[in-house]
């Protein structure tokens, strides 16, 4: 199964504090773990939400809102794609991530796991017309 | 399943290749590696429930499982010693099992790894007893697992994996990884084992099982592990770009209706767009590592000449044949060759391909091959020849062996005009 991995953004992250040689080389080692092992698929850090936009719709119409956005830990900071045989598996990898391990007392780091959706899933659960407009609609052939 | 236990299964699967790998090359016996990372395993399982995860689980199991090797290394030592007595005297022994230990387990992990890969696929053992034993050493898959992918009982995986583990002890292959010219020239059965593994899933799948596209997965992953071993092998990311490429239409190949889709009938907007520009950067390692091209390599440029083509029109069907060529050159085959005449058709018209068809008609190897009278038959069809491609697709059904493609055949015979 595949999940994904996404980093929550914080203050300093949403400021565009870059992370010290110290950080991105422990990340750097730690990727190259995720890739020896054959786990990840992707993964992408993002820039700062000042550089972001909001679309929202309201009645068809689409509202643009320029970033940046409040509440930084609500934010995403960057997000991997795993290939994983389960959750659990991916809970471990995680737990192994260095940023996990050194946080302080007054610092959170969050990293929240989904799981990705497999076309397979969807069969007995929607109808097959509701199937196939998904697919058309992913499709963007509508 | 209990927290612990789902817990020691994911240690497991991230750690036991490591740790069987760091063992063996201790005790040098991968059945012996495995039974004392096994020790360990039943130790989490019997302890972690009571006093929890620890914190680090990975290096706990090592811990518990280099315990056992040195307890198995000093029984051994005891039993030479013994042996030594009768015959003439006590000799000294100050060897540091744990410091031997401890040496094997920080070493290279890399080497393991690899001796572990090679040792699991060695031509000594059957092709199946290959696949069980490099899916349960390297795949962490439970010998339940094994046999519910291959759908054969367990008693018979167990079995394979218990007289695999006995030849090789009997036949004292070492536990090692060969070098040089020597790791070239035995790669291509790794790679075979991996890639019958990821077949396994691949020509089986059905979409609701999800078993096969288990091994698919399981197949990618040990050829992504080998691709970042041996990097340096152009055919390691020739066969790992084929695999993500093909892996990467999974979702397209199968009909609502459970019926297989062609690869030219296949809706491309379900193709995995990020197994397929993975696939695209492994070819490119293989190429950038240079000559020569091997069968894999080629047959993935094939992949990712469909795979680079928005449309199934859109496909570059001269470099098709070019492709075919040289793989007809490489490994000359007749399926090959039928293939090469499909990429004519396309390249060239029906004509010109149909020659080449009658040219493959007297092959023996083909005489049961389902494919042979259904290009022939797309071909006359195309030529408006209908009463002999009517024929042949019925020839066609009455050859393959899978229910839902003989429908396939059938149909298109019943639907010419």
């Amino acid at each position: 199964m595949r999940v994904m991995v996404i980093i929550k953004s914080d203050e300093n992250a949403e400021a565009g504090v870059l992370p010290g040689d110290e950080v991105v080389g422990s990340m750097i080692k730690y990727n190259e773990e995720l890739i020896k092992a054959g786990v990840m698929l992707a993964g992408e850090g993002l820039h700062p939400s000042v550089k972001g936009a909001r679309v929202t719709f309201k009645a068809g119409k689409a509202t643009v809102v320029d970033g940046p956005f409040a509440e930084a830990k609500e934010l995403i900071a960057g997000f991997w794609l795993w290939q994983v045989k389960s959750m659990d598996e991916a809970v471990e990898w995680v737990k192994r991530m260095p940023a996990s391990q050194g946080t302080s007392d007054d610092q959170v780091a969050e990293i929240e796991i989904r799981q990705v959706f497999e076309n397979e899933e969807f069969d007995g659960q929607i109808s097959p017309e509701l199937q196939e407009q998904d697919a058309r609609q992913r499709s963007g052939l509508q | 399943m209990s927290a612990a236990q789902r817990a020691v299964d994911a240690v497991w699967r991230i750690e036991s290749a490591r740790i069987i790998a760091g063992l063996a090359r201790v005790v040098r016996d991968v059945g012996l590696a495995e039974e004392l990372a096994q020790d360990a395993v039943v130790a989490a399982l019997e302890q972690w429930p009571e006093s929890g995860v620890p914190d680090n689980p990975g290096a706990w199991l090592m811990l518990i499982a280099k315990r056992r090797a040195v307890d198995y290394l000093r029984r051994q030592e005891t039993l030479t010693r013994k042996v030594a007595e009768l015959g003439r005297g006590l000799e000294d022994h100050t060897e540091s099992f744990e410091a031997e230990v401890d040496a094997a387990l920080d070493d290279d992990i890399g080497d393991n790894l690899l001796s572990l890969v090679f040792t699991a696929c060695h031509p000594v053992l059957s092709p199946e007893a290959r696949v069980a034993l490099t899916l349960r050493l390297l795949g962490g898959l439970t010998t339940d697992e094994i046999a519910r992918a291959y759908l054969v009982p367990e008693t018979t995986v167990a079995q394979r994996i218990t007289r695999a583990k006995k030849t090789l002890a009997q036949k004292q292959i070492p536990f090692e990884a060969p070098r040089g010219a020597e790791l070239s020239e035995r790669l291509p059965s790794v790679l075979e084992v991996v890639y019958a593994i990821f077949n396994e899933g691949y020509a089986a799948t059905t979409g609701k099982n999800w078993v096969r596209p288990t091994l698919c997965e399981e197949a990618l992953r040990l050829g992504r592990i080998l691709a970042e071993l041996v990097s340096g092998e152009p055919e390691v990311h020739g066969l790992v770009s084929l695999m993500e490429i093909q892996a990467s239409r999974l979702r397209a190949r199968v009909g609502r209706d459970g019926r297989p889709v062609l690869l030219l009938d296949q809706n491309r907007t379900l193709w995995d767009r990020i197994l397929i520009r993975r696939g695209l950067i492994a070819l490119d390692r293989a190429f950038a590592i240079g000559e020569p091209v091997g069968p894999y390599t080629l047959q993935a440029s094939i992949a990712a000449c469909h795979a680079r083509a928005a449309t199934a029109e859109d496909t570059d069907w001269a470099q098709m044949v070019r492709l075919y060529e040289l793989l007809g050159e490489l490994t000359p085959s007749p399926v090959v060759e039928l293939n090469r005449a499909v990429a004519v058709g396309m390249a060239s018209g029906p004509e010109a391909a149909l020659k080449l068809v009658d040219a493959l008609a007297d092959e023996p190897a083909l005489s049961a091959y389902h494919l042979l009278p259904s290009v022939r038959g797309d071909l006359l069809a195309k030529l408006g020849r209908t009463a002999e491609a009517r024929a042949e697709f019925e020839r066609a059904a009455t050859l393959t062996r899978n229910e839902s493609e003989r429908i396939l055949l059938l149909e298109r015979a019943h639907s010419l005009p």
